[in-house]
């Protein structure tokens, strides 16, 4: 079907807008073209606020308080009504605007013929997992849960089940609640498919049409998705703000198309996964050895019983200063996560004063401090792993997805309740990542230790027995 | 109730004090407030800039410029800072009406202590958007200000479109044309109201206007004072 209006074919403009929920202004056609595709109902209309008696919910977010939906005196249409306060980064949703969906021709997704041009190999503890990924999307399962230590190297593990996906002409999507796990992924995954499109969205991300067939998103991205993927992967599944957040579980569900296949990846699954493994209703597949097959470094507490006054005093605890002394492995860069940003910056300098004094790093340049709202994030961390920084103080944005060859890690205030069992798990995660170095000291600097810690080592030491058996030698602990 | 800007639940402190006087709940969370810049101490007598001056160099040369000052002075709040950037960001081009409850508190405050010797005689004029704008935003930031005053409200001004304010230099604002249009005379001492007072130049042009047409004094106010 050719249009006088529409420069491009019927065929494109299903790629383009297929699978989405979209505004007006997201939609970047001219009025004429727009007014074509919806009398020829490729775009329909759906009412963007609903009631559904006793709440109002905001179609795009799935939001429903009332908190987060107030009223709005619109000068447009002169009336009174909700917008919603959730989404609004994403453009915003006026009850008297609708949102448009895709109604026209689905777009038919290219069968590639043998598109995995990774030539590395798996473990055979990752091909276990990875052939099981390849059953689940190659016969449209519905769920499979990989639980894979951290380093376990669960990136590699998908590519067979990718390229899977791909040669049935299937369409996927890759995400992830941090935009740091999505910015690393990229280069790796378009590394491992290279003829194929691959597209990254996350917040102030290069790639805004995401038309590709392989696409990588923050689960923020997937709100303007609505049946859109015949696989979705959802790697961290257990991280924040995923699982406080109930639009985004809400938006990926919605992203899926009917008969998909979902795929979650997770180093320290949540309760709710845990017991539906537990009885059953969950498929999973368990990976416990790390891809170099050495075990996870096992944390080990400190008590300082001068934290409060030391934090007061913007000092480091001063047991951070005697295990200084006497680290096993005096070369290894340092990861120094504390809870909040405001900590980040007031240890920033006596961190730096005693690090110096030490000889840890040589001038102040060596040390820097990253947190969330950071403009220089990123570049502050290929800095960290170029190895022009050797020391980097962090909050917990660092917990995952990242990936340095050779760190210690000190936990300082482990006890804060932003370090949940999760949240240690992942932290003590980041030591001895590379089989150069597979060891790596982990330090949990407390003044009083918390459930979350104890529950963190011992779900640690599970892990490694289970690691170990796989090898035939149970481990003593 | 929740935070405005973080979501976070606000969660009172219990002292005698406030046992005995009940305060009226925050919009922002305590953390959230820290971070808005209140003007304190010496500022100028005319435009509210803090300095030490009794009236700050620019408005002498305003002074200077115009002979007779159209704007008697103008009362801002805040002075501008990183967070009052995003935070305004958010309300104005993002849309987020609501975050404009924020100030009402405090709006009412600064009509008690500033513009009450005004008696109930004086009308609030708020500083248009010109149509296109309205349609984009579709709602007036300056307007929502004003409805938090205890005065009649009247939009008497109208705006030609034209380029963004926040995107011309100092020297394109001063000499612009006057961008405003009045719909109806009114001879009442007036407050105008606008969200920011960068150089001053948009409310010496619609003050300029008001007088023209009969208003006896007219006056300002503006949340921040860039």
């Amino acid at each position: 079907m050719k249009n006088k209006l529409l420069p491009l074919d019927i065929e494109d403009y299903a790629k383009k807008f297929s699978g989405k929920i979209l505004l007006r202004q997201e939609i970047p056609l001219n009025d004429e073209q727009f007014q074509q595709l919806l009398t020829l109902q490729n775009f329909t209309p759906t009412p963007s606020i609903i009631k559904k008696f006793p709440y109002y919910q905001c179609q795009r977010c799935g939001s429903r308080k009332r908190s987060l939906l107030p009223s709005f005196p619109c000068t447009t249409c002169g009336k009174e009504h909700l917008y919603c306060r959730n989404c609004i980064s994403m453009g915003r949703i006026l009850e008297c605007e609708p949102l448009y969906v895709w109604s026209g021709p689905s777009p038919a997704w290219e069968k590639h013929t043998s598109p995995c041009t990774w030539e590395g190999e798996l473990t055979p503890a990752q091909q276990k997992a990875a052939d099981r990924i390849e059953a689940v999307i190659g016969n449209n399962e519905k769920e499979l849960l990989v639980w894979a230590v951290c380093g376990a190297g669960k990136t590699e593990m998908l590519f067979p089940g990718i390229a899977k996906g791909l040669e049935q002409g299937k369409r996927i999507c890759i995400a992830t609640p941090r935009a740091d796990v999505v910015r690393e992924l990229k280069p790796r995954i378009q590394k491992a498919f290279q003829h194929v499109t691959v597209q990254a969205l996350y917040g102030g991300s290069k790639d805004k049409e995401a038309d590709a067939q392989l696409l990588l998103a923050t689960t923020h991205q997937l709100l303007r998705f609505k049946q859109a993927f015949d696989v979705m992967i959802i790697d961290e599944v257990d991280a924040f703000p995923y699982h406080k957040d109930p639009s985004l579980p809400f938006a990926a569900e919605r992203a899926k198309t009917d008969a998909s296949s979902t795929i979650y990846l997770t180093a320290t699954p949540r309760k709710e996964h845990q017991l539906r493994m537990d009885r059953k209703q969950l498929p999973h597949v368990f990976v416990p050895l790390r891809y170099h097959g050495h075990p996870l470094p096992v944390p080990q507490m400190k008590m300082t019983f001068s934290l409060r006054k030391d934090l007061r005093n913007h000092e480091p605890p001063s047991a951070f200063l005697s295990w200084l002394q006497k680290r096993e492995n005096p070369k290894r860069q340092l990861l120094i996560f504390v809870p909040t940003i405001a900590m980040a910056e007031n240890l920033h300098e006596n961190i730096a004063k005693l690090l110096l004094q030490e000889k840890v790093i040589q001038t102040n340049k060596e040390i820097t401090f990253v947190h969330a709202e950071d403009p220089d994030r990123a570049k502050k961390v290929q800095r960290f792993r170029d190895r022009e920084i050797t020391v980097i103080i962090t909050t917990t944005i660092l917990e995952r997805g990242v990936t340095f060859p050779s760190v210690d890690v000190a936990v300082i205030d482990a006890g804060h309740d932003v370090f949940d069992e999760a949240a240690l798990v992942q932290i003590a995660g980041r030591a001895g990542r590379s089989a150069d170095d597979p060891t790596g000291e982990v330090i949990f600097f407390h003044d009083g230790k918390t459930e979350a810690m104890v529950q963190a080592i011992r779900a640690i030491q599970k892990m490694n027995k289970r690691g170990g058996e796989l090898h035939g030698m149970p481990m003593v602990w | 109730m929740e935070c405005l800007w973080c979501g976070e639940e606000i969660i009172m402190e219990i002292s005698w004090q406030n046992v005995f006087w009940p305060e009226k709940p925050s919009r922002l969370c305590t953390v959230c407030k820290q971070n808005l810049n209140f003007i304190a101490g010496n500022r100028c007598a005319k435009c509210s800039r803090s300095t030490e001056e009794k009236i700050c160099a620019d408005c002498r040369r305003w002074e200077k410029q115009l002979g007779v000052d159209v704007l008697e002075w103008n009362y801002s709040l805040f002075s501008y800072n990183a967070f009052m950037k995003e935070y305004m960001a958010k309300w104005k081009y993002r849309g987020d009406y609501h975050l404009g409850f924020a100030f009402q508190d405090a709006i009412r405050q600064v009509y008690k202590e500033q513009f009450s010797f005004l008696k109930k005689d004086a009308v609030v004029v708020p500083i248009p958007l010109s149509k296109e704008r309205l349609h984009e935003r579709k709602f007036n930031q300056a307007k929502m200000l004003a409805e938090f005053f205890p005065l009649p409200v009247k939009e008497i001004l109208g705006r030609k479109h034209g380029e963004k304010q926040a995107k011309k230099s100092r020297k394109e604002r001063i000499f612009s044309q006057n961008p405003f249009f009045i719909t109806e005379t009114l001879n009442k001492p007036v407050i105008l109201v606008d969200d920011i007072y960068t150089t001053g130049t948009t409310l010496r042009h619609a003050a300029f206007l008001l007088k023209e047409h009969g208003c006896s004094r007219v006056f300002a106010f503006t949340l921040i004072r860039g």
